[in-house]
C-alpha cells in the first residue's frame, strides 16, 4: 500500500514554435520504424566513407559502450566520438585520430572506470561535465603539440542511462531525433554559421558561401580551446546522430529526417545517408554514428 | 638589400637601399608577393591588377601613406618599392606591454586613422584600405600613424580548397559577401580600437562578437562616450555605422574633449593597468561604501523590532508575514503595514524558516520541538519532539512534512497530525531543508553527504559525498539537484542517479542555498561573491562582489534579485547583468534570506529588526 498520494501526471509544457524539420503532413509522428527491430538498450550503427573526390579519409571515430544490468534495470553507458581532421601531409587524419583517442582514454578513466567501481557518487570523481571538458582540452593539447600543422573538429556524446552529455568543437554535428523531430544540438564554429546568426545570410545562402570552409574554432590551434557542452534527456525511442560535414553539407535536414524515420534498421539508415551524400557530390569524407535508444528498455 | 624586416603569408618584406642615389642613403622597403595562381592566365590577370593598383597608390600623397617608388615582377615574384617607415606596428606595440594602451593616446591614433581613411575614401575612384588591423598600422615618432600593406597583396591570393582555420577577426560581415565600401574600413577600425583598448584579440574569438564584450567591461578606464563611438563603428548593418570617416573623427574629437578616459576624481588621470588575461568573466565591483543606504535612498516600507536577532527568513502568506526570532517567538505581522498580529513563544531561539500550509504554520525551534501553529489564532495545534535542535526548515509534499534535526535524523510526519511516518538516520546533524522531486526526498547533512531517500519508506536510494558538511538546502532544477557544500563547491547531480554533472568552486564555504530561474543558478558564498551559474554546464555567467560573506539565500522576483550579507546589507541586483540596483544597510549581520511579495522585500537582520523594503 502506498503511503503517499501521487500527484496527477502533469502535462508537459507545450513547445514554442520552431523551425526544426518535422514529418511531412499526413504522416503520423512517432518512433522511427527501425525501432521495431532494435533490442533493449542502446543500438549503435557507424560508418565512415572517403567520399568521391578526396584522396584520403581524414575523419576518425571511436565508440565505446557497455551495459550494466542489475535490479531488473539496464544502465547503458556509451561514448561516441567523431573527428574531422584538416591539414595537408596526412596531418588531418593524424590529428583527428589522436583527438578521438585521447578523449576516449580520458573518459574511460574518468567516467567508465568510476562507474564500474561504483565510485561516481562522490566528490572524488570528476563531474561528467568537467570530465568531458578536461578530456577535450587534453586532446586539444595533444593535437597542438603533436601535429602543429594539423587540426580537427571534435564532437563527443556521452550517454549515461537516460541522459546524453555533449562536448563539441568545430563544425561536425550532433542531432537528436525525438518524437519525429530532428534537432541540431551543436553549433557550427564556422564563419558561415556566424554570418547566418547575425542575419548576414540564411543557412541556404551559407551553404553556397565562398568562405564556407573557414572555422573560427578547431582543435589543436592554440594550447587551449573553448569547449561547448550541454546535456539533455534522451527519452526511450530517441536517437542521437553524430556526423561530419561531409554528410550534413550534402543531405538537407528534412531528407535526413525522412531517411531516419523510414529506414529498416539503424545501419541501413546511415548507409543510406552516406549514399545520398555521395549522390549529391560526395566532395568530402562522410562519417556518421547513429545511437538509438529502444522504445521499451 | 640590407635585411629582412618581416615575413607575411605572401612573401617577405626587406629593408633595402636605393643604389640609384649614389650621393645619399635612401632606405626603402621592398615588399615581395609570391603569386600562387596555378595557370598562366590567372598569373597574367594578377599581374595586371597588381600594376593597376600600384599605379593608383603611386598617385596618393598623404603623410600617413608610405610613398611608392617603383614596382616590378620577376617570374612569380612581384615587388613593390616603398618608402621605409621607421617605427613599430601596433601589434608589436600591444605585444610589448601587458596592460591596455593609454586611452587618450589610442583615441588620438584613431583620429589620425580617420583622417587618412577620409583622404582615401574621397579619392576618385574611391579607395578602400580593406585590411585595417593593428599589424598594418605603424607608429613612427612622434606618435604619428602610417598605414602599411594596402590590400594589394590580395590580387595574388587564390582561393584555397578544403577547410581552413581562423578568421581575420577585424573584417566586417559584408566583406565576406565580397562587398567593399568605406563603412567596411570603419568597422575594421572599430575592431582594431576594441583590440587596442581591451587586449581581447578578435582572431581568438567567434567573429562579430564585439558587442558581447563591451569595451568598458574589459577596460573600466574607457568612457561611455568613447565606448559608444567604437560600438557604433562595429554595428553589423552598414547603415547604422558612421556614414563617413569624417563623421567618426568628429565623434572621437568630441570624446577627447570630454576625456576619452573615464574621470576618476580620487586618482590622477594616469591609466590603470588591469590584468590582461582575466577577461573571461566580468566581475562587477561594489563601489558604494557600506554602512549607508543606496544612492536612491531606499526607505523601508516598515520595520518591526523584536527582542533578539532575526536569523530566520520571513515567509508571506495571505497578507501575513511569518518570521521566527532568537527571542524564542514566531511572529505574525501584517505584510502591508508591519502591524503585529500575534506571536507564539517556544522554549528556544528560532533559526528555521516558517512553512505555511493550509491553516497552519510549521516551524522548528532550538527547544528540539517542531510546532504546528494555527495561522488564525497563533495557538498550538501539535508538536513533534526530536532529540536535537531543529534548525532545518519544513518542506511539505503530499500532505507530509519533511524536516531534519540536530539529532541527525530526517523525519517524515503527517502534516495534519504530526504523527511520524518514517525517520532516516544520518551520521551528523541535518540542518539543510529537504527538497522533494518525483518519489525522492533530497537533503544534506553535516556528515558531508547529500542523501536521496525513497519518499515512501525513507530508505536510501543513493548518497553523494562531498569533502565537508552540507548545510545548504538542495533545489531541483532541469533534472539536477543543486546545492552548496562547506568544501567551497556548488554541486549539480543528476537527480535520478546522483552522478555529479558539474561542480563550481568558490573561494570559501557555501552555507547558503541556491535559487534557480530559467537555467541560471544563483548562490552566495562566504567568499563574498554572489554567483550566477549556467545550470546546464556550471559555468559562471557573472559574479557580484558584495564585500562581505553571503549566507543568505537569494530571492528572485522578475528581473531583480535580493540577498542579505554578513556585512548587514540587503543588496538588489539585476538578474541578467549582475549589476547593482540598490543596497540598504541595517545594523547587524544578515544570515536571513529575503522573500518578495507584492513589490515588497521582507528580510530579518541581527539588529533585531524585520524590514519591509520596496522591491
Amino acid at each position: 500500500m502506498k503511503i503517499f498520494r501521487k500527484r496527477p501526471t502533469q502535462q508537459k509544457k507545450t513547445q514554442t514554435a520552431d523551425t526544426r524539420p518535422t514529418l511531412p503532413s499526413g504522416r503520423k509522428a512517432g518512433f522511427p520504424s527501425m525501432l521495431a527491430q532494435v533490442p533493449p538498450g542502446l543500438t549503435v550503427a557507424k560508418t565512415s566513407h572517403i567520399g568521391r573526390i578526396r584522396e584520403r579519409n581524414e575523419d576518425s571515430f571511436v565508440t565505446v559502450d557497455c551495459t550494466c544490468y542489475s535490479n531488473s534495470e539496464a544502465f547503458p553507458l556509451g561514448l561516441y566520438i567523431i573527428a574531422d581532421g584538416m591539414g595537408g601531409h596526412k596531418k588531418g587524419e593524424i590529428a583527428s585520430a589522436l583527438a578521438a583517442q585521447v578523449v576516449a582514454n580520458h573518459i574511460v578513466h574518468d567516467v567508465f572506470i568510476p562507474f564500474l567501481c561504483n565510485q561516481q557518487q562522490s566528490s572524488q570523481s570528476r563531474p561528467i561535465n568537467e570530465a568531458l571538458v578536461n578530456a577535450v582540452e587534453a586532446a586539444n593539447l595533444a593535437v597542438y603539440q603533436d601535429t602543429p600543422e594539423g587540426g580537427t573538429t571534435l564532437t563527443v556524446a556521452l550517454i549515461l542511462r537516460h541522459k546524453v552529455y555533449l562536448a563539441h568543437v568545430g563544425d561536425s554535428r550532433a542531432y537528436v531525433l525525438t518524437k519525429g523531430t530532428l534537432r541540431q544540438l551543436t553549433q557550427d564554429h564556422s564563419l558561415v554559421a556566424r554570418l547566418a546568426d547575425i542575419g548576414e545570410g540564411t543557412p541556404e545562402e551559407a551553404l553556397a558561401h565562398t568562405n564556407r570552409n573557414i572555422l573560427y574554432r578547431a582543435m589543436g590551434q592554440t594550447d587551449s580551446v573553448e569547449v561547448d557542452t550541454c546535456s539533455l534527456d534522451l527519452p526511450a525511442g530517441s536517437c542521437i546522430l553524430l556526423c561530419s560535414d561531409g554528410l550534413w553539407d550534402k543531405v538537407p535536414d528534412d531528407e535526413m529526417l525522412d531517411t531516419l524515420m523510414s529506414a529498416a534498421s539503424p545501419q541501413a539508415a546511415i548507409d543510406r545517408l552516406v549514399t545520398m551524400a555521395n549522390q549529391n557530390g560526395g566532395d568530402d569524407n562522410i562519417t556518421a554514428i547513429l545511437v538509438t535508444r529502444a522504445a521499451h528498455s | 638589400m640590407i635585411k629582412v624586416v618581416g615575413l607575411g603569408g605572401m612573401g617577405a618584406v626587406y629593408q633595402a637601399q636605393d643604389m640609384r642615389f649614389t650621393g645619399a642613403k635612401r632606405l626603402c622597403a621592398l615588399k615581395e608577393m609570391i603569386s600562387t595562381g596555378r595557370d598562366r592566365h590567372t598569373q597574367r590577370i594578377a599581374i595586371h591588377n597588381f600594376e593597376r593598383e600600384a599605379n593608383i597608390l603611386a598617385a596618393l600623397n598623404h603623410p600617413a601613406i608610405p610613398k611608392i617608388y617603383d614596382y616590378f615582377t620577376q617570374d612569380v615574384r612581384n615587388y613593390l618599392v616603398l618608402e621605409f617607415v621607421e617605427g613599430m606596428d601596433l601589434e608589436a606595440v600591444l605585444g610589448s606591454v601587458r596592460t591596455p594602451l593609454p586611452v587618450d593616446r589610442v583615441a588620438d591614433w584613431a583620429i589620425q586613422i580617420c583622417e587618412v581613411l577620409s583622404y582615401l575614401h574621397l579619392q576618385t575612384p574611391r579607395i578602400m584600405f580593406r585590411d585595417m588591423k593593428p599589424s598594418n598600422i605603424m607608429i613612427r615618432s612622434p606618435n604619428q600613424i602610417v598605414l602599411i600593406d594596402f590590400g594589394i597583396a590580395r590580387v595574388f591570393r587564390t582561393e584555397q580548397k578544403g577547410t581552413m582555420i581562423g578568421t581575420e577577426g577585424y573584417s566586417p560581415p559584408e566583406q565576406y559577401r565580397g562587398t567593399a565600401k568605406p563603412e567596411g574600413d570603419i568597422y575594421a577600425l572599430g575592431a582594431t580600437l576594441h583590440h587596442l583598448l581591451t587586449r581581447r584579440d578578435p582572431r581568438l574569438h567567434p567573429p562579430f562578437t564585439f558587442h558581447e564584450e563591451p569595451v568598458s567591461a574589459l577596460n573600466p578606464d574607457v568612457s561611455e562616450e568613447l565606448e559608444a563611438v567604437i560600438m557604433r563603428a562595429l554595428e553589423y548593418e552598414t547603415a547604422k555605422r558612421f556614414a563617413s570617416a569624417e563623421e567618426m573623427k568628429a565623434a572621437l574629437q568630441e570624446c577627447l574633449k570630454k576625456g576619452g578616459q573615464k574621470q576618476k576624481p580620487e586618482k590622477d588621470v594616469e591609466w590603470q593597468p588591469t590584468t590582461a588575461d582575466n577577461t573571461e568573466t566580468v566581475s562587477t565591483k561594489n563601489e558604494t561604501p557600506s554602512g549607508t543606504t543606496g544612492d536612491e535612498g531606499i526607505l523601508p516600507v516598515w520595520q518591526f523590532e523584536c527582542e533578539d536577532e532575526v536569523r530566520s527568513s520571513p515567509v508571506v502568506a495571505d497578507g501575513i508575514v511569518y518570521v521566527g526570532c532568537y527571542d524564542n517567538n514566531l511572529y505574525a505581522l501584517d505584510a502591508a503595514t508591519g502591524e503585529f498580529q500575534w506571536k507564539f513563544a517556544t522554549e528556544g531561539g528560532i533559526a528555521a524558516t516558517p512553512c505555511v500550509w493550509k491553516d497552519r504554520v510549521l516551524i522548528g525551534s532550538e527547544d528540539q520541538l517542531l510546532y504546528a501553529i494555527s495561522t488564525s489564532s497563533g495557538r498550538i495545534l501539535w508538536t513533534f519532539p526530536t532529540e536535537g535542535r531543529v534548525r532545518s526548515s519544513v518542506h511539505i509534499e503530499f500532505e507530509h512534512a519533511f524536516f531534519g534535526s540536530d539529532d541527525r535524523r530526517l523525519y517524515a510526519t503527517k502534516a495534519h497530525s504530526g504523527r511520524e511516518v518514517w525517520r532516516f538516520e544520518a551520521l551528523d546533524c541535518i540542518r539543510s531543508t529537504p527538497a522533494v522531486g518525483g518519489e525522492i526526498v533530497y537533503v544534506g547533512s553535516e556528515d558531508n553527504h547529500l542523501y536521496a531517500l525513497d519518499l515512501q519508506t525513507g530508505r536510501q536510494r543513493w548518497k553523494f559525498r562531498t569533502n565537508r558538511g552540507i548545510t545548504s538546502s538542495p533545489i531541483l532544477h532541469q533534472g539536477l539537484v543543486v546545492f552548496g557544500s562547506s568544501d567551497w563547491n556548488v554541486y549539480a547531480l543528476d537527480e535520478k542517479s546522483g552522478w555529479s554533472v558539474w561542480r563550481f568552486r568558490t573561494g570559501q564555504v557555501v552555507i547558503g542555498s541556491p535559487r534557480a530561474v530559467d537555467g541560471v543558478v544563483f548562490i552566495g558564498s562566504a567568499d563574498g561573491y554572489l554567483y550566477a551559474l549556467d545550470a546546464n554546464r556550471g559555468r559562471q555567467v557573472w559574479k557580484f562582489d558584495a564585500g562581505h560573506q553571503i549566507v543568505s539565500t537569494p530571492a528572485v522576483s522578475g528581473s531583480a534579485l535580493y540577498f542579505g550579507t554578513i556585512g548587514g546589507e540587503v543588496i538588489s541586483l539585476d538578474v541578467k547583468s549582475g549589476k547593482e540596483r540598490w543596497r540598504f544597510a541595517t545594523g547587524g549581520p544578515m544570515p536571513s534570506s529575503p522573500s518578495v511579495s507584492d513589490g515588497i522585500v521582507y528580510i530579518g537582520s541581527n539588529d533585531h529588526h524585520v524590514y519591509a523594503l520596496p522591491a
